[in-house]
């Protein structure tokens, strides 16, 4: 409950909450506000954003209504930062935490394996796998979560070193606690507050890749989403620029707005910067 | 006699939502030429803040309500944060209670004597040299030319405590003001530092101001003694008269919380074997690989024999380094041993592993040192006391009754266990640690230091809880600690340890009124205020 304090005591934080807010209200009512599919065609292609017309944010150049793409687009886009993001958590976390808890060459083989992992930009690696598995939406989401979770892996490890040799761990050993208990019920609660607030950055991260999937034309095209509507609007960059500027917008104020919270639960979270 | 520094009816506010009002409430000290008064008191009590403000140091969340500060006709709490500068270092020195962290790693401990030159006078760097020199000489260190090129990590504890010293000496101030300059170290290196202290403050004449929690070290050093708690001053005057006879009930209780130094005459002892070590051994190896340096081999625990019997309580007593706390992790099995067994009836736990490891795991139980590390900050008490039970399969209702009882058992309220370990001080904190230590009814129980972290009076009433469960339930209790003084008084056997060997051990009456070993001798000699 005091950690809720903390954070509604900063006004940075309230504000990328009320955006993201909004956001997610935009995707829950996506079916109310636009309940036509957002993929088939409206009207005129290319018509400019006008708040008096039946197309409030304009056409893009096959026609179809942008703001009803904007508001069905959240909805892909935050399913997808959010499932892949628990992917990369969930993998990091358990990757991190035995090679943090044991050590020795348990530790050695995985934090090879991660930095086989990070030598790699995740993007060629996103692409990659998208190439092999084919791009629909599910798989975008896997591949985005399978290349996430090195940072995670290697902060959940430098928690658990620390964290390992504290008395109380010890304590649970001499009590006779398995070491699975140990691992995931004693240390993990402990480990927690760094790698929920590196979710916000992972998450940031999530939908940029699939943005820059969409404007390769790699993501699934059967789907609306952000990256999708400035890969079409790509094409008409220079003449009908708001085609693309439109959903970069909406990204933009998304990851400022996971930032926010982030950084705002980083602040709550930890009890040394409370006091500032 | 001339007064250096008065202190007058300073009061310290604390922030709004602290336990009590003022940090320190209309305090004042005044400190003479060529005298050491030693301001006494248990954590909490206000004799650090006064050091600090003092110095000019408070912290920011604290603000001086009233009263002054005066150095000569200068007062300290009027001044800018430029005009402190030229004070701390020439007219006041300080020494710090852990000289690891007050050291910069990254710099020799010569350099950094010299910086105080640098920063304060115009002399020329090889003048700074000279000069550190010289003061590493005046501190007692065996080859100062080495030491002034060491980097802190090469020193020793009661080195880098000197190299500070020194430090704090090299311009000469008129007031050196010492917090507990002694309490992270061996009792054989804090009888030289405080010597040193005292003959430094011979020679010069300066006023020292001793914080210390600790009464005989002030038998060892005060000449005036001023005793706080929460914040006020409850008694002050000379020293001997305070030691001797204490007005206040509050310095009679601190007093009489120190340890006397004579163990009680021997009891009659249960001859029921409840574990029996023998040669036991463990060995560190550093070093060695392609590129590294030449392999390290430290001999942390050597061919350890003894044995531990129903109703005892067997004492290992040593400085750091000595490998008692190795040895008492190597019994409970947070370290596993090199050599030797330690014999449960004929089951050997040093053999032990896995599976048959974790069911045995209840035959020797640990008390850990720190009473705010020790418990999982995100549990709460009952659940971390009921754990160990739940773990071995017991139902989770039949648990809580038991810990209930167990709380009860430690003198802890049972309404209290779906607390949060912050809640709880630090003594109920480790009264905690007990009840989780006691669940699985060990036969066998390890205090590591378990009460070094806790105030005098609380320190008490933990050993008399100890004490008290060892006779009820009939326990072996392995008590590990660095304090003559609390083995004296609670320890049946004593075993005396020096780099990772046992050099003596007996019953602790014979073994304080005879000790055989010049090691043991040594050890009892530098117990501050033995004399």
């Amino acid at each position: 409950m005091n950690v809720l304090r903390y954070f509604a005591r900063s006004p940075a934080a309230m504000f990328g909450l009320v955006l993201l807010g909004c956001i997610i209200g935009f995707a829950l009512f996506a079916d109310v506000l636009y309940p036509k599919n957002p993929l088939g065609l409206a009207g005129r292609p290319l018509q400019w954003p006008d708040l008096t017309s039946r197309f409030l944010l304009g056409t893009d150049a096959s026609g179809r209504d942008i703001a009803a793409q904007l508001v069905h687009g959240a909805r892909t886009t935050l399913i997808m930062a959010g499932v892949s993001t628990v992917i990369a958590i969930a993998i990091g976390i358990v990757i991190g935490a035995i090679a943090g808890f044991y050590g020795g060459w348990v530790d050695n083989l995985l934090m090879r394996i991660t930095e086989a992992f990070q030598t790699l930009p995740n993007f060629i690696l996103l692409l990659v796998l998208v190439v092999v598995v084919g791009s629909t939406m599910t798989s975008v989401t896997l591949a985005i979560g399978v290349v996430s979770w090195p940072p995670v892996a290697r902060l959940t490890r430098a928690e658990f070193l620390s964290l390992r040799s504290r008395e109380f761990v010890q304590a649970c050993r001499a009590i006779g606690l398995r070491n699975r208990w140990i691992i995931f019920r004693e240390i993990l609660p402990n480990a927690l507050p760094p790698i929920i607030v590196y979710g916000s950055v992972v998450m940031a991260l999530a939908i940029l890749l699939e943005s820059s999937l969409a404007f390769l034309e790699l993501s699934d095209p059967n789907v609306a989403s952000w990256g999708n509507l400035i890969g079409h609007g790509r094409k008409v960059l220079r003449s009908e620029w708001y085609v693309a500027a439109i959903p970069g917008g909406a990204i933009l104020l998304t990851i400022l707005a996971v930032n926010l919270v982030g950084q705002g639960l980083n602040d709550a979270l930890n009890p040394r910067l409370r006091n500032r | 006699m001339t007064t250096l520094a008065k202190i007058q009816d300073l009061s310290i506010a604390l922030p709004k939502n602290a336990d009590r009002e003022f940090a320190v409430e209309n305090l004042s000290v005044d400190i003479h030429k060529g005298e050491i008064v030693c301001v006494v008191g248990e954590s909490g009590s206000g004799k650090s803040m006064t050091a600090s403000a003092l110095m000019g140091l408070l912290p920011d969340e604290l603000t001086v309500t009233s009263g002054r500060i005066m150095l000569g006709d200068l007062n300290i709490l009027q001044q800018s944060e430029q005009q402190m500068r030229r004070i701390r270092g020439p007219r006041i020195g300080m020494i710090f209670q852990e000289p690891m962290t007050a050291l910069n790693p990254l710099r020799t401990a010569g350099d950094q004597i010299a910086e105080m030159f640098r920063a304060h006078t115009d002399l020329k760097p090889d003048q700074q040299k000279f000069r550190a020199l010289d003061l590493l000489k005046e501190v007692g260190i065996p080859d100062p030319e080495l030491a002034y090129r060491a980097y802190p990590h090469e020193l020793s504890g009661g080195q880098r405590q000197r190299v500070m010293i020194a430090m704090a000496l090299a311009l000469e101030p008129e007031i050196l003001i010492a917090d507990e300059p002694t309490t992270a170290l061996d009792v054989t290196v804090q009888a030289q530092i405080l010597e040193l202290i005292r003959t430094i403050q011979q020679r010069s004449g300066m006023g020292v101001l001793f914080i210390t929690h600790d009464f005989s070290v002030v038998s060892e050093i005060a000449d005036r003694v001023i005793v706080m708690q929460h914040g006020s001053i409850v008694e002050s005057g000379n020293a001997r008269d305070v030691l001797e006879n204490p007005q206040h009930s509050y310095t009679k209780t601190l007093i009489a919380a120190v340890p006397g130094l004579i163990p009680p005459p021997p009891r009659d002892l249960s001859r029921q074997v409840v574990a029996e070590v023998s040669s036991l051994s463990k060995t560190y190896r550093t070093g060695g690989g392609v590129f590294g340096r030449a392999r390290r081999v430290t001999h942390a625990v050597r061919d350890a024999n003894f044995t531990l019997t129903e109703g005892a309580t067997v004492g290992i007593v040593g400085e750091s380094g000595s490998g008692k706390s190795t040895l008492a992790r190597c019994i409970v099995r947070l370290q596993s041993s090199d050599a030797g067994q330690v014999m449960f009836g004929d089951v050997d736990f040093a053999a032990l592993q896995g599976r048959s490891l974790r069911e045995n795991r209840h035959l020797v139980q640990m008390i850990f040192q720190d009473p705010y590390g020790s418990l999982n900050p995100r549990r709460t008490v009952g659940d971390l006391v009921t754990q160990g039970l739940v773990a071995r399969g017991m139902k989770y209702s039949d648990a809580l009754a038991k810990g209930q009882e167990l709380f009860a058992l430690v003198g802890l309220d049972p309404t209290v266990m779906d607390r949060m370990p912050h809640q709880f001080s630090g003594g109920q904190r480790q009264r905690v640690g007990i009840a989780r230590a006691l669940a699985l009814e060990p036969r066998l129980l390890i205090a590591d230091e378990a009460v070094s972290a806790l105030d005098v009076s609380v320190q008490a009433q933990v050993l008399d809880l100890l004490v008290d469960l060892r006779d009820r339930l009939s326990l072996s209790i392995l008590f590990i600690t660095h304090d003559l003084r609390v083995a004296a008084q609670v320890c049946d056997r004593i075993i005396i340890m020096q780099r990772g060997e046992i050099v003596e051990q007996g019953l602790t009456a014979d073994v304080f009124a005879n000790p055989s070993h010049p090691y043991t001798r040594s050890l009892l000699a530098s117990v501050p205020g033995a004399a």
